[in-house]
């Protein structure tokens, strides 16, 4: 049902990073979409999407949040407004 | 009127009352001392970190790197050390704002003033400066910090230090602000009391053990002991000072109450304020990161020129004293 093939939260391996994709992971379950979540620490991929901070949040390649953690249901959201749903 | 009246007051009470010392004996003193800097510094510590995060929400690292591409290189310079000082370095993510500045067309010279200021002026060690020395001393430490950081940036833009990039660094990225990143205030409000927490989570142990030796060189070392070793006079204390600062990376917490004990015992204040430069800006665990994008030449260069300049601001502060 979702239109999104790829979730990923890219991080330079710091405990913000961390904890984002924890956060990630369960945003997806609890919105039932079957999308991994990977967790990406190449700096060349964070820093070609323009962002400088970290934690990433990508939908699809595309960069959605950088440089906080935000509480589940705006990663909820966030998740749902890049699927189109 | 000191505007902590309330905690020197407990501390009193504490100390004299509450475990029965006599007041004006050296382990009473040295214990009063500890209690009251301790608590004052917490909550100097809480609120302010509280307060620049909170700031620092509305200027995230992408907005600040379009301001600086924009001005002529003169006040760039001066835009990108003012700006070092409300953004958070931390040794992960030193690359990516390296990165972000130079593909976005910032001059390497500015980017390399923001690399210096960053860690170097930070709402830490300017608050531990204010509640331990007075605002005289944090106002020169921004002033001393913002020199060094210009004069470093001026110098290896200079150098033309393009020649000895890693190619990570040369390759043209994406730029341009996130497009979904706008917080809402509960997001800026959370972030700001995380990074508080997280901050200060991590540098207590060091505030008390900075905060406890201080205060037993306070109670126990005669005053102007240290004078005879480096009082202003000393020629070779500042650079020693600067060698001795940088084991010590960005460990402010530790360090500021220590010095305030040891100017109290006759160290010079351009000596003092070059080895807190010297730990803040020197560290190892970022040289190493930005090996990454850096030469080992520039590398070199760079703690080099940070590492004359911070010598010469702590001459420069000890002739003027």
């Amino acid at each position: 049902m979702s239109a999104i093939s790829k979730i990923e939260v890219l991080g330079s391996g710091c405990p913000g990073c961390k904890k984002l994709h924890e956060l990630t992971v369960r945003a997806v379950r609890e919105l039932g979409f079957g999308v991994e979540v990977d967790y990406v620490t190449d700096l060349d991929r964070i820093v070609g999407m323009g962002v400088m901070r970290t934690p990433v949040l990508a939908v699809d390649g595309r960069p959605v949040l950088a440089g906080f953690i935000p509480d589940v249901e705006r990663l909820k959201e966030e998740i749902r407004k890049a699927a189109g749903a | 009127m000191d505007p902590f009246f309330p905690l020197a007051w407990a501390a009193d009470k504490l100390v004299y009352g509450a475990l029965g010392l006599r007041p004006g004996g050296l382990t009473g003193e040295a214990l009063r001392f500890f209690f009251y800097d301790t608590a004052k510094i917490l909550i100097l510590l809480v609120v302010v970190i509280f307060a620049v995060s909170l700031i620092r929400t509305f200027l995230p690292p992408e907005r600040i790197r379009t301001v600086i591409a924009r001005h002529h290189p003169l006040t760039g310079h001066l835009l990108a050390a003012a700006l070092g000082v409300i953004t958070p370095f931390c040794s992960c993510s030193a690359v990516p704002l390296f990165l972000g500045f130079v593909q976005a067309g910032v001059p390497l010279g500015v980017t390399f003033t923001f690399l210096v200021a960053s860690p170097m002026i930070n709402e830490v060690a300017l608050t531990l400066l204010w509640g331990l020395f007075g605002w005289r001393i944090a106002a020169l430490y921004v002033t001393s910090g913002v020199l060094v950081a210009v004069f470093s940036g001026l110098v290896i833009g200079r150098l033309k230090p393009q020649k000895w990039l890693e190619p990570l660094a040369l390759k043209a990225g994406a730029a341009g602000a996130v497009p979904g990143s706008k917080m809402a205030w509960r997001d800026r409000v959370r972030y700001a009391r995380d990074y508080a927490a997280d901050i200060l989570k991590k540098i207590w142990p060091y505030l008390l053990a900075g905060i406890g030796l201080g205060a037993w060189i306070h109670g126990y070392v005669p005053a102007g002991f240290l004078a005879g070793y480096a009082g202003a006079d000393k020629w070779y204390a500042v650079p020693l000072a600067v060698v001795a600062g940088v084991p010590l990376y960005s460990n402010a917490a530790g360090v500021v109450p220590l010095v305030r004990a040891l100017v109290e015992k006759g160290v010079a204040v351009g000596t003092a304020l070059a080895f807190m430069m010297a730990v803040t800006a020197l560290s190892l665990p970022e040289f190493m990161i930005l090996r990454r994008v850096m030469k080992p030449r520039l590398l070199a260069v760079f703690a080099g020129v940070v590492a004359v300049g911070i010598i010469l601001t702590g001459y420069l502060f000890n002739f003027v004293n």
